[in-house]
C-alpha cells in the first residue's frame, strides 16, 4: 500500500498543473451563468480545441489514435487536476470519456480511423442514445428498432435524456434488431449520423430550468451496416462497456469538485449568521459540516481503492455502482447542509443581487436532485450491488 | 499510487483469517463470553507465537517491527472473529504508550514481555466524567517517599481483570503523567462494569492509597500528552479496522441468510427491500474500510493529516457499524432477535466500539476543529 504518486505520476501532474495554470480562461464561470446554451457550448468547444492543441485530450487513449497513452492513474490525475484548476468541461465529453473508449474496444480499424481523431479535436460532437420513455432502469426493454433492408438498416424510435443532442453530429445509439430474441440478446449498438434525414431533436427542459438534455426522434433513418459497432445483436455487451466507463471514470474528479464547493461553504459559514452566531460556531451545523467532510473524504478514498484495483489489471466492474450511490447521495445531503448554513439566502437564484455566489448554491441544490436518477437510479444501482456483487437472486 | 494490500499484507490477512477460524470460531467466542474471567492463556500464547503481540514494536524488544497497515489487517480479522482476547488493550494501548514514552529500561521491563506474550496490560484513562480527551484526567498522584501514592478510581478500563499491569493517566502537581501500576499492588481492586458488549469486558479500577515506585513513571507533561495522543491515534485507527471486520462478517452472515430463508415461496434476498439493506451494509463496510486503511497508512507514513484521517475513519465507522448491525438483525427478522443468533454479538460490539475512544459526534467535532475552524 502506497498512496503517494510515483515519480512518473508526479511529473505528469506537475506538467499538467503548470499548463492549466497558464491556460484556464479566467472568470469563465461567472460569464457562463448568463450565457445562452449556444454560447456556453462555444466556450466548451474553444476549451477542448485548446486542450487538444497542447495534447491534453484523450490522455488515456493509445497514442496510435491520437491519445497520450497515459496509465489509468494518470488519467485520474488528469481529471482531478482539471477539476482542481476549475477548468471547463470538454465539449465532446461523452466521446472522449465513454464512446471513444468503446470504439477502441469494439470498433473495426476502419471505424477507429474514421471517428476517433475527430472526437479528440471536437470536429465531430457526439451524443448517446440509450434511455427511452419506456426504457429507463430497464434499459434492455428499449423499443427503438432497426430493420435490415439490403445492406442498410432503417431506424425508428424515440430517445430521451440525450445530453448535447442539439449540438451532436453523431450518436452512439442502442436499438433493437431482433424483436424475437430475449431482450438482452436482440440489441445492436449503432453509430448514427445526426444529420441524416429523419432525425429530429427537441430540447427537454429540466427542473433547474435549463436544457442540458434533449429528446431525439428517429423516423425511417437510414444507417449502412458499416455503422454497427461490434456484432449485430451483441449491443448489450457493447453498451454495458460504455456504462461501466460512465460509473467508474466520470466520477473520478467529483471529489475535487465537492471539496472545492466544501471549502467555499466553510468560508461562507464564517460570515453567515445562524442562530445568533456565525454558522461555523453553531454546534449543530458544525456536526453537519464535519459529516459532509467525512462523507466526501470517504468517497474519495473508496474511489482511490477502486481505481487501484482496475489499474492492477481489472476492468471496470459492478463495484462502480457503489461509487455512484456514494457520490450521488452524499451530494444531496451536502447540498442540504449548504442550504442550512446559508439559511434564507440559500433559496436565492441567479439574477438576485442578494444571492450568495451569484445563486450557485440554489442551482446546485436543485441540480443535485437529479444525481440519484441520472446514470442509473440509486435503486437500480442497489439491485446491481445485490445481484452482481453480493450474489443475491435477481429480483426482476 | 496503489491503495490496496501488498502481497505480504494479503498473506498476513489470510493467515489471520485461518488462525481465528481454527483457534476460536464464533461458538468458542460465545462460550468464553458466557463464562467470563481470565484470558485463555493457551490462546494468548498462540497469538504471541505468531508474533502478533509485537507487530508494531522494534525487534530489540522482541517485536516484529511491522507497520500500521499490518496491524490494521490483524485488527480487521480479530473484529471479524470477535476474538475474545485483550489485544487492543495490551498491544495497541499499553504497548504503544510504552513504545512511545518508555525509557529503554522500561521497555525491557514491560514492552518486551508484551511482545513475547508473557504479559498483558491495559490503559486506565477515563474517570467519572468519561472523557476521552486527556485534559479530562484529574486523578492525583501525590509524592510520598520513595515514590507516589494514588487514591481514586478509573472507569471503563478494558480487560483490567486479565492485565498484569495498568498504565494510568494521572496528575503530579497538576501536570499530566503516565504511571505503570502493577495489577497486584496493595489497595488496587478491579470490579466488572457489566455492559452491552459481552466480548470485551470493562472494569472499574479502585485505587485505595496505591503506592507507585518512582521508576514506574513513564512520562510527564508534554511528553505524556504526546504519547497519549499518539496512542489514541494508533488505537483508534486499529479499532476502526476491527470494526470493518465486524461489519464484513455481519454482511456475510446476513447475505447467506437472505439466500436461504424463504417466505412467500422465494428466498427473501430476492425481495428488493431486503436486497437493498444488504447493499447498504456493503456500502457501509467498504466506505469504512477505505477510511480505516487510509488512517493506518497516514499514521505510518507520517502524513500531516493523520489526526484528521483517524477522526474521519472513526466517525464513519461508528455510524456504519451500528447501521450494519441494525440492518443485519432486521434481515434476520425474528431469528435476529434471539440470543442464539450471532448477529446481536456484533450489534453489541458495534455500540461499544462506537463509544470507545470517542463516538461519532466526538470525532465529528474533532473534524470540525481541523477543517471548519480557521487558525
Amino acid at each position: 500500500m502506497d498512496l503517494n504518486l510515483t515519480p512518473q505520476e508526479l511529473r505528469f501532474r506537475d506538467e499538467l498543473r503548470a499548463w492549466l495554470a497558464a491556460n484556464v480562461p479566467a472568470g469563465w464561470q461567472k460569464q457562463y451563468l448568463t450565457m445562452t446554451m449556444q454560447e456556453r457550448f462555444g466556450l466548451l468547444l474553444a476549451w477542448q480545441k485548446k486542450l487538444h492543441a497542447a495534447g491534453w485530450t484523450g490522455v488515456a487513449w493509445p497514442s496510435a489514435y491520437g491519445g497520450r497513452g497515459a496509465t489509468l492513474m494518470e488519467q485520474v490525475v488528469f481529471l482531478e487536476e482539471v477539476a482542481r484548476a476549475g477548468a471547463p468541461p470538454q465539449a465532446n465529453l461523452l466521446a472522449v470519456g465513454l464512446i471513444g473508449p468503446t470504439i477502441i474496444s469494439y470498433g473495426t480499424e476502419e471505424q477507429k480511423q474514421r471517428y476517433l481523431a475527430k472526437m479528440l479535436n471536437a470536429e465531430e460532437i457526439w451524443c448517446q442514445g440509450f434511455s427511452e420513455p419506456n426504457a429507463g432502469s430497464d434499459l434492455a426493454a428499449l423499443q427503438t428498432e432497426a430493420r435490415l433492408e439490403g445492406d442498410t438498416f432503417i431506424l425508428n424510435g424515440h430517445k430521451v435524456w440525450t445530453s448535447y443532442g442539439w449540438a451532436a453530429d453523431w450518436c452512439a445509439l442502442l436499438v433493437r434488431t431482433d424483436p424475437a430474441a430475449p431482450k438482452h440478446k436482440g440489441l445492436t449498438y449503432f453509430l448514427v449520423d445526426m444529420h441524416s434525414p429523419g432525425v429530429t431533436v427537441r430540447p427537454l427542459r429540466q427542473m433547474t430550468g435549463e436544457s442540458e438534455f434533449t429528446e431525439v426522434f428517429f423516423e425511417n433513418v437510414r444507417a449502412p451496416a458499416s455503422q454497427v459497432l461490434g456484432q449485430v445483436n451483441d449491443g448489450w455487451n457493447v453498451g454495458i462497456s460504455t456504462l461501466m466507463h460512465e460509473r467508474n471514470t466520470l466520477g473520478a474528479s467529483l471529489h475535487v469538485t465537492f471539496k472545492r464547493q466544501y471549502d467555499r461553504l466553510v468560508e461562507l459559514a464564517h460570515t453567515m449568521q445562524r442562530n445568533g452566531r456565525p454558522a461555523a460556531a453553531d454546534p449543530v451545523l458544525r456536526q453537519k459540516l464535519a459529516q459532509s467532510f467525512v462523507e466526501i473524504e470517504t468517497f474519495r478514498l473508496t474511489q482511490m481503492r477502486a481505481i487501484s484495483r482496475v489499474s492492477a489489471g481489472g476492468v471496470p466492474g459492478p463495484e462502480g455502482s457503489i461509487l455512484k450511490i456514494l457520490w450521488s447521495e452524499l451530494n444531496q445531503r451536502f447540498q442540504q447542509v449548504a442550504a442550512e448554513v446559508l439559511g434564507d439566502y440559500a433559496q436565492l437564484t441567479e439574477g438576485s443581487p442578494y444571492a450568495p455566489d451569484e445563486g450557485q448554491w440554489a442551482y446546485t441544490f436543485l441540480r443535485a436532485r437529479g444525481n440519484t436518477i441520472e446514470a442509473g437510479t440509486s435503486e437500480i444501482q442497489r439491485n446491481i450491488v445485490g445481484h452482481f456483487v453480493l450474489g443475491l437472486p435477481k429480483s426482476y | 499510487m496503489h491503495f490496496d494490500l501488498s502481497e505480504s499484507q494479503q498473506l498476513l490477512k489470510n493467515t489471520a483469517r485461518k488462525f481465528w477460524q481454527a483457534e476460536c470460531p464464533l461458538a468458542e467466542a460465545r462460550r468464553r463470553m458466557e463464562a467470563p474471567g481470565a484470558c485463555d492463556a493457551a490462546l494468548w500464547k498462540k497469538i504471541a507465537e505468531q508474533g502478533w503481540t509485537g507487530v508494531l514494536f522494534p525487534e530489540e524488544f522482541d517485536g516484529l517491527g511491522l507497520g500500521m497497515v499490518e496491524m490494521a489487517v490483524l485488527m480487521e480479522e480479530m473484529g471479524r472473529a470477535l476474538a475474545p482476547v485483550p489485544y487492543l488493550a495490551t498491544v495497541l494501548m499499553a504497548g504503544t504508550l510504552l513504545d512511545r514514552a518508555g525509557t529503554p529500561a522500561q521497555k525491557r521491563r514491560w514492552l518486551g514481555p508484551i511482545c513475547r506474550g508473557e504479559a498483558r496490560a491495559t490503559v486506565a484513562l477515563l474517570e467519572a466524567a468519561a472523557s476521552w480527551d486527556p485534559d479530562g484526567v484529574s486523578l492525583a498522584a501525590d509524592k510520598s517517599a520513595p515514590g507516589f501514592t494514588v487514591n481514586g478510581a478509573k472507569l471503563f478500563v478494558a480487560n483490567a481483570e486479565e492485565a498484569d499491569s495498568l498504565i494510568c493517566g494521572a496528575r503530579i502537581d497538576g501536570e499530566l503523567a503516565l504511571l505503570v501500576i502493577d495489577r497486584r499492588s496493595k489497595g488496587l481492586t478491579v470490579e466488572p462494569m457489566p455492559a452491552i458488549d459481552l466480548t470485551r469486558q470493562l472494569y472499574a479500577v479502585k485505587l485505595d492509597h496505591v503506592e507507585v515506585p518512582a521508576e514506574n513513571i513513564l512520562a510527564t507533561g508534554a511528553a505524556a500528552r504526546q504519547a497519549l495522543d499518539a496512542m489514541l491515534e494508533t488505537a483508534t485507527a486499529g479499532l476502526a479496522a476491527e470494526m470493518v471486520g465486524g461489519m464484513q462478517r455481519v454482511l456475510e452472515i446476513s447475505v447467506e441468510y437472505a439466500k436461504t430463508r424463504k417466505q412467500f415461496g422465494k428466498p427473501i434476498g430476492q425481495f428488493q427491500a431486503v436486497q437493498h439493506m444488504c447493499a447498504d451494509m456493503l456500502l457501509a463496510a467498504e466506505g469504512s474500510r477505505s477510511a480505516a486503511y487510509y488512517a493506518a497508512w497516514a499514521i505510518e507514513s507520517g502524513a500531516p493529516q493523520a489526526a484528521l484521517a483517524v477522526s474521519v475513519a472513526k466517525a464513519y465507522a461508528g455510524d456504519a457499524y451500528r447501521e450494519t448491525g441494525n440492518r443485519g438483525i432486521q434481515v434476520h427478522g425474528g431469528m435476529g432477535f434471539t440470543w442464539e443468533n450471532d448477529v446481536h454479538l456484533y450489534y453489541r460490539r458495534a455500540k461499544a466500539s462506537d463509544l470507545l475512544f470517542g463516538d461519532s459526534s466526538y470525532h465529528r467535532e474533532k473534524v470540525a476543529r481541523l477543517v471548519v475552524d480557521h487558525d
